[in-house]
């Protein structure tokens, strides 16, 4: 038990860790998707910017999506933010730390996607190679094709097997061009995140420390306090479970004892605990009609009943179930302990 | 148990050693990094020197700011330096160990890109070749200088069709890698002489300042772990201290409200307890419903004054 609390608190302490980890499985997640994913450009001149862009575009809002909704902590915010205030205030300051710290660690899959994607290059290559400039890189005097035609071949520079515009300019140099651009954009990226997260961290120390350290204990005493209020209750409700079966088998043996008279076969000097535990119930029929019972007719939730007749519809189908068991029930309680 | 709490004590005794796995597992993601990296010049005149540069120096950087991010002693330092002085007087020593300290890690990664940049060559072939000086080298004696350019610009391309057999694109290649390659020893060298000067002579000069402060700086990084360790487990305690006070003052308003008497089984005493008095499903549920709409408020201390 000690262990246990121990571990818990661990995991307590380090809830930060915890999430960091699953924050970093989704990344390699990212990364593993994009690597796995099999990207075709269609090669035609307006689906390349919808295909390219949309794969670059909507897989990371995806993944932001699922950071949140992976989170354990996103009901908690919820619930902290929609709930009554009674004799509580609520303070948004700790609601705005726990959604940032949230979006935070939500935004790394996505950030990972994009960099990655970026680095790679085959999406900038679909999306934009229609805006090569062949000018520059190619001989656009040379050919003179309308321009529908001009865009129709440099759609088609992405897949190299079907590219004929080798006059026009050379694959080779439209996609190394591509490429570059594609690469800036991405170690760009990847360095404007990094100063941004730098910036956020580092700047935090040097304004709000203290109402930092404010926001981050209530939000972890929020979190601890509805999992211990969760444990409360599983513990109570055991409790409760025990005593309203406690009190159906009891209901039971004193049906049992009026309905047959019987006398039980045991004798109360030697078996004691024993006896207890079967709680008047010693054969195979007894007990098939105590699961029957139990199954058709569950006792109401309502623990110390008064005089209530026990109405659960055991002790017989042919038996008047009005009949008053106040009585009967009392002799049965003090016989039951015996 | 008692293992557990070794191993946890272990951890926060140590946190240099922590530091330097990070360091460590940095340097390693930087030469996998590059490694990944699919480098490709574009071979175009004006874009190569951009290209090649922009991929020596930008990812140093970047993992010069991850190993600030990731270090927890940088928080701790930026911390201990802007706190308002209060009672306890700021040591700038200190203040400047952590910061070198923190620099020093954040350090390695970036250049373990460098070098192994330089010592691959890609990067300074891509960048320099455009800057060579055609009459080194045979086969650009007839040509314009812009078909010059032109090839020189494509020689880190080794399949482009252009300079694809040529025997001068492979001896300005093969130029600009030596170049590079010594280049990148040097610095290694370099820079490992440098880091043995320092820790060799470093007992020379005020070693006692250097204890102190290292001392210190241990200090306070153990005393904010603790600090934060102490705030968990109060704030476990008050929750729990806050549930049990709820719960008794929902019995309580049971007992106002309900004239029934309690239960008479002697053997149910120690359920009744763990039931704080709940007992049937109404107040079961009155119970989670006021949990929810009028949370008790932070105040413990209210009990023991009812």
């Amino acid at each position: 038990m000690d262990k246990f609390r121990m571990i818990f608190q661990f995991f307590q302490s380090n809830q930060e860790s915890f999430m960091n980890g699953i924050c970093g499985i989704m990344a390699l997640a990212s990364t593993q998707m994009y690597s796995a994913f099999d990207f075709n450009c269609p090669c035609l001149p307006h689906y390349n910017l919808a295909y390219g862009l949309g794969i670059l575009l909507v897989p990371p809002f995806i993944l932001f999506l699922l950071g949140f909704v992976l989170n354990n902590n996103i009901s908690m915010l919820a619930e902290e933010w929609r709930r009554p205030q009674g004799q509580r205030g609520k303070d948004p300051a700790v609601l705005r730390y726990m959604f940032c710290s949230m979006a935070q660690r939500a935004m790394i899959a996505p950030a990972v996607w994009l960099s990655v994607t970026l680095l790679d290059g085959k999406c900038i290559t679909c999306a934009f190679c229609t805006s090569v400039p062949v000018d520059t890189l190619g001989n656009a005097s040379h050919s003179r094709l309308p321009q529908g035609e001009i865009q129709r071949v440099l759609a088609r520079i992405p897949c190299k097997e079907i590219y004929n515009g080798q006059q026009l300019i050379a694959n080779e140099v439209a996609v190394r061009y591509l490429r570059c651009i594609s690469q800036a954009l991405g170690w760009c990226f990847v360095l404007l995140m990094t100063m941004l997260a730098f910036l956020v961290r580092s700047l935090r120390p040097c304004f709000s420390q203290a109402a930092f350290l404010k926001s981050r204990y209530w939000s972890h005493y929020i979190d601890i306090e509805r999992k211990l209020f969760d444990e409360t209750c599983a513990e109570h409700a055991r409790s409760f479970a025990k005593v309203c079966i406690q009190q159906f088998f009891e209901g039971m043996s004193t049906d049992l004892v009026a309905a047959h008279c019987h006398l039980p076969r045991k004798a109360p000097v030697d078996t004691g605990e024993a006896a207890e535990k079967l709680l008047g119930i010693t054969d195979q029929g007894t007990m098939n009609m105590a699961l029957k019972s139990w199954h058709r007719c569950k006792p109401p939730l309502h623990l110390n009943l008064p005089a209530l007749p026990t109405g659960n519809g055991w002790a017989g189908e042919g038996q008047s179930p009005t009949q008053p068991s106040a009585p009967r029930r009392e002799t049965a309680a003090y016989y039951s302990w015996v | 148990m008692d293992r557990f709490r070794m191993i946890f004590q272990y951890f926060q005794s140590s946190s240099e050693s922590v530091m330097n796995g990070i360091c460590g597992l940095l340097a390693l993601a930087s030469v996998k990094m590059y490694t990944s990296f699919d480098f490709s010049c574009p071979c175009l005149p004006q874009y190569n020197m951009a290209y090649g540069l922009g991929i020596m120096f930008v990812p140093p950087i970047i993992l010069f700011l991850c190993g600030l991010i990731l270090n927890r002693q940088s928080l701790v330092m930026l911390e201990e330096w802007r706190r308002p002085q209060g009672r306890r007087k700021k040591d700038l020593a200190v203040i400047r160990y952590m910061c070198s300290s923190v620099t020093q890690r954040a350090m390695v990664a970036p250049v373990v890109w460098i070098i192994v940049t330089l010592l691959d060559g890609k990067c300074l072939i891509c960048a320099f070749s455009g800057s060579m000086d055609p009459e080194k080298f045979v086969g650009f004696a007839n040509l314009s200088t812009v078909q010059v350019q032109e090839l020189l610009a494509r020689v880190p391309c080794k399949d482009d069709e252009l300079v694809r057999n040529s025997t001068s694109r492979r001896a300005v290649s093969r130029y600009l890698r030596c170049w590079s390659q010594a280049l990148g020893w040097s610095i290694l060298l370099i820079l490992i002489i440098a880091a043995f000067l320092a820790r060799w002579l470093r007992p020379c000069f005020n070693q006692a300042t250097l204890l102190q402060a290292r001392h210190w700086s241990n200090y306070i990084d153990i005393e904010q772990k603790i600090f934060e360790e102490a705030c968990c487990e109060h704030s476990r305690l008050f929750a729990h201290r806050c549930i049990l006070h709820f719960f008794e003052s929902m019995r309580q308003e049971i007992k106002l409200h309900s004239f029934s008497s309690p239960r008479e089984g002697e053997g149910a005493e120690e359920e009744e307890d763990l039931l704080c008095g709940i007992t049937d499903q109404d107040q079961v549920n009155k119970l989670l419903k006021t949990w929810y709409c009028e949370k008790p408020p932070l105040d413990v201390s209210q009990a023991h004054q009812r």
